[in-house]
């Protein structure tokens, strides 16, 4: 029984600290936002760049201290996929956008 | 038949809960693989709303539709759900049962108030004329956000089945690997709903 | 009450039309000789135990190559009511709805639900014996994706019969599928159809990814891995990425139709090119979905068939992956006429002709291994050695239409049709006759007939260049796609009329195959040695049939291309035989809950492409009846005793 509990902290490790770190974190993220657009603090472009930034950066956040990107067995597949899978939707979007928009050049 | 079936499953003892280990290693990495597919869809979506986020053909526009007070109940409690289901891997490492299964059903609680806020928050926008046939920007709207909305209904859904087994069954590598997958989904769906609250209704609101 | 009934079953069903009442007529007797044959012999059970209800990968691929060939005969059957429509100028044979419905089914049935399936039936056939696995990673999931896709097929088959085909083109472009033109249901076949496999599909992409990458046999590193099995990885990569988006584009077509929203309308700020813009981000990297397994096919086959190393493993990989990646960045290339900016059309004009560089480097391998190689023309080779300068023609076009100017006057036409079918029949299908030739000895046990054979292939080859080189010709002399008839003025009435002569060519070529299968199964060449093509990959190292296990002992691996560094040591005296430890086999249970599950799904789709909300409110509520009670079995595994094994690899010819 005992051998079965030490192979499970191989897996989804993370302590209390990590994921209230993450928690704090993620709240600030959001508040941050927030304020600025509610309180319309910044110029428009400036405050779009700003909720983007926080929005990825949460995500991040969420990644490590949540998700425990940084852990489990190697090769890392998850990790692989994800970043691809990232790209393309990168991809979709921003490749959207473009094509859509019907400027002269 | 029966016999040597029963003989294998002391006899294999560690290298058998190894071969346990490795298949429900397996299914992580499928379920990993999946969250990846999801995040194409919502892409999908994503791209879809951004393209319409000014087709409002003459109607009403996000602005002026959008309340923004629900909005920020719904992303904390959401994140506080994600918050709470990672208390509860945390029991489960720890071997704790009732602590594990306490925490899922709070996350649950609060996943079910966030659906019941958006189902409130529908219904408030289709009385007030607003539905999916309004124009090109409401229909990616409704979609995109009743997607997640679906998604974390089935998560719910899912949830309770779970706590079910972990009553009945306890933490097994197979609970185990179930509770994972459940907690891997639940965060992919506060980390789309992230992006959802800051393009659709902080960006909307602007 | 009676002219009630009457009403709606004239609505309901298809009437008016002689050729289908025939084909009607066909399937319920077809139908009802099965059931009654099943009855008699009383092999309901055995037909639930043996393939209802399999998680067996063999027998899952079998499936699907059964439907695949099923699916093959309709969609070519639509061809050549096409090309007699076309044979002739101001044919009266089709009305124009008709043929907008066949060139429809045709289309769409040949890519979705024959090519797929084909394609997942090698798959399936192939992979766990090539890595010197026991099965996929997920079988249950294995099951659930083949019935999906049936169960989707049949939906959309069903639109024949009731309701209606859908006529709006294989891809269904807005307005035209949307309600004010296409009203009914056959539009909503098409969606549901495919919505349904392809859950199948993305099911089946995560699969074969976690089954390559981690139930490889011990020492098998991925630098040594058979090169199908690299194509098989790079397709999955590409199928994971792309069906969600195709998911979400035809969910967003129903959505318009069924709740009146706005995503591709032409009015209420909705936009129809966004339909083609998404639809074709699935889309391009769909082509090379089912292209690439067939590359992954012709690598084995010139190894095997040349006796001889492939040339450039390495450089093979590279491309395989590149491919993967670039497929996703060149879909504006379908539609370069439709009005974006000039900057985005140079984008993807130069990224499409870059992605025909990777596939350059691997013909110049293929080409390179048979240098110097002992080369022996049976079947596989021989479709092999055919696609190589088809695939090449076809490719070549290609870059042609890369080149955006030039597409404006190329889009559409008749160019457009012969390049596509280049590649589709000279690539993929050439490619996926070639590995089934290949590898059916070791599913069913004998070989196909080589004189039969012979007769199918030149047939095959000949007609296709016979039926469509003069559509190129077709193209330059203006002729568009999907005109169901034309005048004596055009001038097309020749090359019309040699195409279709081809196109029966290849009717008379694929009879052959039906012909061949037929005797081969009584007459063909038995497979007593389970490597009937002295080849170089595992697969070949275990009896054929391969039995229900696979590997009575997994292989410990040391080479690439192992079976046959084996088989050399063995000749020179150098290999070292290890002592057989057997232990029972990890084996999992058959389930019924794939088939039925996915018969619920069907119901959603009935439902909906009807409007019958409350049908699919019950599949749903099946749907999820079936996953819960999944969730909580966890009986699900069952162990092959050591003796089992002995006797069954003892049965093959095998003493352990």
């Amino acid at each position: 029984m005992t051998q079965h509990e030490n192979h499970g902290d191989h897996h989804n490790h993370g302590s209390l600290k990590s994921y209230v770190i993450g928690f704090i974190l993620s709240i600030v993220l959001t508040i941050i936002p927030l304020v600025l657009v509610m309180n319309q603090m910044l110029s428009k472009t400036a405050t779009l760049i700003t909720i983007m930034v926080m929005a990825i950066l949460q995500f991040v956040v969420q990644l490590f201290f949540f998700m425990h990107i940084r852990e489990g067995e190697k090769p890392r597949y998850n990790v692989q996929t994800l970043v691809l899978g990232l790209v393309i939707v990168l991809t979709i979007v921003l490749g959207s956008i473009w094509i859509m928009t019907f400027n002269k050049y | 038949m029966q016999q040597m079936a029963k003989h294998h499953d002391h006899g294999h003892g560690h290298d058998h809960d190894h071969g346990h280990e490795e298949h429900e290693q397996l299914k992580v990495l499928g379920f990993w693989i999946f969250v990846v597919t999801d995040c194409i869809l919502f892409g999908s979506l994503f791209a879809t709303y951004a393209v319409m986020m000014h087709s409002f053909a003459g109607g009403p526009t996000g602005k002026e539709m959008f309340e923004l007070p629900g909005i920020i109940a719904s992303t904390f409690i959401l994140l506080t759900s994600s918050f709470t289901s990672g208390l509860a891997v945390l029991a489960m490492n720890k071997g704790k049962v009732k602590e594990m299964i306490s925490w899922l059903a709070v996350t649950a609680l609060l996943g079910l108030a966030f659906v019941v806020l958006e189902v409130n928050e529908f219904a408030h926008l289709m009385h007030e004329g607003v539905n999916m046939g309004t124009s090109g920007f409401w229909s990616a709207f409704f979609t995109l956000v009743g997607t997640h909305g679906l998604h974390v209904s089935v998560g719910l859904f899912w949830m309770v089945a779970l706590m079910i087994q972990l009553k009945r069954r306890g933490i097994t590598p197979v609970t185990r690997r179930k509770v994972t997958n459940l907690s891997l989904y639940w965060h992919f769906l506060d980390v789309v709903w992230i992006f959802l609250f800051t393009v659709v209704y902080l960006m909307g609101v602007m | 009450m009676w002219e009630n009934i009457k009403e709606f079953a004239s609505t309901f069903f298809v009437t008016g039309d002689p050729l289908i009442y025939g084909a009607d007529v066909s399937i319920a007797l077809t139908m009802v000789a099965i059931v009654f044959v099943l009855t008699k012999y009383k092999k309901w059970g055995w037909l639930w135990r043996e393939w209802l209800t399999t998680v067996d990968h063999k027998r899952i691929g079998i499936m699907y190559l059964i439907a695949s060939l099923l699916m093959l005969f309709r969609g070519g059957v639509d061809a050549l009511l096409m090309r007699l429509q076309l044979a002739f100028p101001n044919v009266e044979f089709l009305h124009s709805d008709h043929y907008n419905a066949i060139f429809t089914t045709h289309g769409t049935i040949m890519i979705l639900f024959m090519a797929m399936p084909m394609m997942f039936g090698l798959f399936n056939m192939v992979v766990p014996l090539q890595l010197g696995a026991r099965d996929v990673a997920y079988p249950f999931l294995n099951a659930l994706s083949f019935w999906l896709f049936m169960l989707g097929a049949m939906l959309f088959n069903l639109s024949f019969v009731i309701g209606g085909s859908p006529d709006a083109g294989w891809l269904s472009y807005p307005p035209l599928s949307q309600n004010d033109f296409s009203p009914g249901p056959g539009q909503n076949f098409w969606i549901w159809g495919i919505q349904i496999s392809g859950i199948g599909s993305l099911a089946t992409g995560i699969n074969f990814i976690v089954t390559i990458l981690k139930m490889r046999a011990p020492g098998m590193k991925l630098s040594q891995m058979p090169l199908f099995s690299w194509s098989v990885l790079s397709s999955s990569i590409m199928i994971i990425f792309a069906f969600p988006i195709l998911t979400v584009t035809i969910a967003l077509l129903f959505l318009d139709r069924f709740a009146g929203a706005h995503f591709f309308t032409m009015d209420g700020g909705g936009n129809p090119m966004m339909y083609l813009n998404l639809i074709w981000m699935w889309g391009h990297p769909e082509v090379y979905i089912v292209v690439v397994p067939a590359f992954g096919i012709f690598s084995e086959v010139v190894a095997t068939f040349s006796r001889k190393k492939i040339f450039g493993y390495k450089s093979m990989v590279w491309a395989l992956m590149a491919i993967a990646v670039l497929s996703f960045f060149t879909w504006a290339h379908h539609f370069f006429t439709m009005g974006t900016s000039a900057s985005v059309i140079a984008f993807f004009a130069i990224s499409t002709m870059v992605i025909a560089i990777p596939t350059g480097v691997k013909v110049f391998n293929w080409l390179f291994t048979m240098f110097r190689g002992r080369i022996s023309f049976k079947q596989p080779m021989l479709w092999t050695i055919a696609f190589i300068p088809c695939f090449l023609v076809g490719g070549a076009t290609g870059v042609m239409l890369a080149v955006a100017p030039a597409d404006y006057q190329y889009h559409n036409s008749y160019f457009l049709i012969a390049h596509f079918h280049q590649v589709l029949i000279g690539g993929v299908v050439f490619g996926y006759l070639a590995g089934i030739y290949y590898w059916w000895p070791k599913l069913f046990g004998f070989k196909l007939d080589e004189k039969l054979g012979k007769w199918g292939f030149w047939f095959w080859n000949i007609g296709f260049y016979v039926c469509f080189m003069p559509q190129y010709a077709l193209g330059f002399m203006g002729m568009t796609r999907r005109y169901y008839t034309y005048g004596w003025d055009r001038g097309w009435a020749d090359m019309n009329l040699i195409s279709t002569v081809g196109a029966f060519m290849m009717g008379i070529g694929f009879l052959f195959q039906v012909w061949q299968i037929a005797y081969s199964i009584k007459h063909g060449e038995r497979d007593t040695t389970g490597d009937p093509w002295d080849a170089r990959t595992l697969e070949w190292s275990i009896p054929s049939p391969a039995p229900f296990y696979n590997f009575a002992v997994v292989p410990t691996v040391k080479d690439a291309d192992d079976w046959w560094a084996t088989k050399q040591a063995k000749a020179n005296g150098t290999h070292k035989e290890e002592p057989v430890h057997l232990e029972p086999i990890h084996m999992p249970k058959n389930s019924g809950i794939p088939f039925i599950m996915s018969l619920f799904w069907f119901m959603v789709g009935f439902g909906f492409t009807f409007g019958w909300v409350w049908i699919a409110v019950l599949g749903f509520i099946g749907v999820a009846v079936c996953m819960w009670v999944r969730s909580f079995q966890y009986d699900t595994d069952y162990y092959v005793p050591v003796d089992e094994v002995r006797r069954t690899e003892a049965s093959l010819g095998r003493v352990l």
